[in-house]
């Protein structure tokens, strides 16, 4: 059994009277890739602050590699590498001058600096514009520069804060081979994200956070099956209709455990999509609301946070 | 520290590749040297830019030295730099000057001229000694800075003259009296000859820059009055701008970024202190790299100017941190310190002369480095060196560290650099 690399305990931040992480606990074994999904305001970057050191947490405590995050910062600092969610470089300096920056921030020098340099800079597939400003790149390289610069120093813990906001799918695509490769090189990653189609192809084990909570914590199969066999039928409706009305008008309806109101969709919890179908058409119709398509999905994290907290991820 | 000084060097590089910053910081304060130089006359061959300055002159001398330094100062040449008045008494001179009413009260004093050049029969045998010098007494008022050093400068070059003079005609009487050439019966007339010759000291002494030799007779130069001027206004520009790159860091996310790397709050805030340190001194070291190579500025004793700048500059930097410790957002800082850029240009000379200000502006003037480091570079273009300066650099780094104690509480207190 792999040991522990990360170990959470009730770790706690409050700003005056709001309580942005309340008391979540977790563990990360060492290879593990390891997802805090929740959505925007969840409490996510916080914990991760909190984790590298930025933030002082308020309550809890929290070991990497042994090491306490509140009494021995610095020594955490030599295990972890940060990516974080902003592109964090210097656009008037090019890729390489950043990263040779970094490296020296990380006590790195002389040629073993030069030489890792060159190693992050192949790995992140920017050789060929290593001396272009950052400022001239677009947004996707943009970002493999931010995660190389997370890099350079073979980090046994890297934290990614959602590495792929904002970006095209193309380069989203090269992010999440590379979080893969990396683990597949050994390197532990505690990655932060909202969208549930990521955590679910990276993760080993998945966190769900919400409101500053961790609300479930497992593996996929585990998350799922707290759900049961339900699937859920998605509902696209119009933009100038009701989607509560609508959702409410299903709550009553034979074989539909819930029905979720969010833009211009409706989610229906049920363990027979197919029977529910027709009466679901027939209440739209009712009122009037053009159902513009519907979709059936399996059982996944999205339905598992919707299952846990009555808001669909995205919200 | 080397990390420190990584951070401060990035920074420096940062700094250069920003063309904006670059117009501010170089490129603004060249030119508006080079628009007051035309204005003043400075490129046109005309005068310093100073005129009337009020001197009064006490020639209790009456001997053929004492009166060639009167008339130097109611020459034709200076006619429209000096406004002499004459008294024969030198209390009332100095009254005159206390009382702002004369820049300087230059007191040739009784026995000048005998003391450089013997009485007639004087013999120049053996055993005898030149005395020692009487020497002018030039009585400054401490609040015309510029008018006093051109007074002062007037009087150095004469006597410096009269100097060479001297020790050439004693140096060839005594050289001829040695070998037997000369009887030292006719040692006193032949020795006034030479003199006369050597010193040149007649109404034609002193010239202020009316051809290039008398331009370089008088070495004090509007230009480096402006220049300095012009860099410590623009200094106050660059120091603010490197304390909105520390706000500007954390929003970007590049500090949030280095704190959590295995580098120190200490180190992070040290690192970005340097980087407008070394802005500071690159922007003021290529103002005056210019400035001498395309004005000819003579700016002084290389050993007094560089100390001056450092300490001039981090004075500045201090205040730079003080604002950013002030202030919520980079904004904030530009609106700020592009205030406190003008009021301590103002304040501190580099528009006008601190001598036309009211006596209390002209005491609120020390709080900015502007004044005293104008008051050094002044000092210096005038002839003086690194002992000269002991007041305005003592005054500088006290203020800077001062700021500095005070910007640091500030950013503790703010949690700026804190986990």
């Amino acid at each position: 059994m792999s040991s522990l690399i990360l170990k959470v305990n009730n770790l706690v931040k409050r700003y005056g009277d709001f309580t942005a992480v309340k008391g979540i606990s977790f563990d990360i074994k060492e290879g593990e890739i390891f997802s805090l999904l929740g959505p925007n305001g969840a409490g996510k970057t916080t914990t991760i602050s909190m984790l590298s050191t930025l933030y002082m947490p308020t309550s809890g405590d929290a070991t990497i590699g042994g090491h306490s995050i509140t009494k021995e910062p610095m020594a955490v600092k030599q295990v972890i590498g940060v990516v974080p969610q902003e592109i964090a470089l210097y656009e008037d300096l090019t890729a390489r001058e950043n990263l040779i920056f970094w490296g020296q921030m990380y006590g790195l020098s002389g040629e073993a600096l030069s030489s890792r340099v060159d190693e992050v800079l192949e790995q992140i597939g920017l050789t060929d514009k290593a001396n272009n400003r950052v400022k001239t790149y677009s947004g996707g390289m943009k970002r493999r520069v931010n995660i190389g610069v997370g890099l350079l120093h073979k980090p046994r813990l890297l934290f990614m804060d959602e590495p792929t906001v904002g970006i095209d799918p193309q380069s989203r695509r090269a992010i999440l081979d590379t979080v893969q490769h990396l683990n597949q090189q050994g390197m532990t990653v505690l990655y932060t994200t909202h969208y549930m189609e990521e955590a679910q192809e990276l993760s080993d084990r998945v966190g769900i956070i919400d409101h500053g909570e961790l609300i479930a914590i497992g593996t996929q199969r585990e998350l799922t099956q707290r759900v049961g066999q339900t699937e859920t039928l998605v509902l696209h409706i119009g933009e100038n209709d009701d989607p509560q009305a609508l959702a409410t008008s299903l709550n009553g309806v034979e074989n539909v455990l819930e029905a979720i109101a969010s833009d211009h969709e409706v989610s229906i919890v049920t363990h027979e999509a197919e029977e529910v179908l027709a009466s679901v058409v027939t209440k739209a119709n009712e009122r009037g609301i053009k159902i513009r398509s519907i979709d059936i999905r399996e059982p996944n994290l999205e339905a598992v946070f919707l299952q846990l907290t009555g808001r669909a991820l995205r919200d | 520290m080397l990390k420190t000084l990584l951070i401060g060097l990035k920074d420096l590089k940062l700094i250069f590749r920003d063309r904006a910053a670059l117009i501010f910081m170089l490129l603004a304060p060249f030119l508006l040297t080079i628009g007051m130089g035309f204005v003043t006359g400075r490129f046109s061959g005309g005068s310093s830019g100073l005129s009337d300055i009020p001197v009064v002159l006490v020639n209790l001398d009456h001997e053929q030295l004492g009166d060639a330094l009167a008339d130097v100062f109611t020459s034709e040449e200076l006619a429209d730099l000096m406004e002499p008045t004459e008294s024969s008494d030198p209390e009332s001179a100095r009254r005159s000057v206390d009382e702002d009413q004369a820049a300087a009260a230059v007191i040739i004093p009784a026995g000048f001229t005998r003391s450089i050049l013997p009485a007639e029969g004087t013999s120049f045998g053996e055993g005898f000694s030149q005395p020692e010098p009487v020497q002018i007494e030039v009585y400054t008022n401490p609040s015309r800075p510029l008018s006093a050093g051109v007074v002062k400068a007037i009087v150095d070059e004469f006597v410096s003259r009269v100097e060479e003079g001297r020790i050439a005609g004693m140096t060839s009487i005594s050289g001829l009296i040695r070998t037997g050439l000369l009887d030292p019966q006719n040692a006193e007339s032949e020795a006034r000859d030479i003199f006369q010759n050597e010193s040149q000291t007649e109404n034609a002494a002193i010239r202020l820059r009316n051809d290039q030799e008398g331009a370089q007779a008088l070495e004090f130069d509007i230009l480096a009055f402006m220049a300095p001027g012009m860099a410590l206004l623009f200094l106050m520009y660059t120091v603010s701008y490197g304390g909105r790159s520390i706000l500007a860091e954390r929003a970007q996310g590049t500090l949030p970024r280095l704190l959590v790397s295995p580098t120190s709050a200490a180190q992070v805030l040290g690192g970005k202190v340097l980087g407008v340190f070394f802005t500071g001194v690159a922007q003021v070291g290529i103002l005056i790299l210019a400035s001498t190579l395309f004005f000819g500025v003579k700016w002084g004793d290389v050993l007094g100017l560089t100390v001056l700048i450092l300490a001039t500059v981090f004075a500045a930097t201090g205040w730079g941190m003080l604002i950013t410790a002030l202030a919520s957002s980079p904004a904030q800082i530009a609106s700020v310190g592009s205030a406190m850029m003008l009021i301590f240009g103002i304040l501190g000379g580099s528009f006008i002369d601190l001598q036309q200000m009211p006596a209390v502006l002209q005491t609120l003037s020390r709080i900015t480095p502007n004044a005293w480091g104008l008051d050094g570079f002044t000092t210096l273009a005038l002839g003086g060196t690194l002992p000269n300066l002991v007041e305005p650099i003592t005054a500088l780094l006290i203020m800077g560290a001062s700021l500095f104690g005070v910007a640091v509480v500030l950013f503790s207190r703010k949690g700026i650099m804190q986990r």
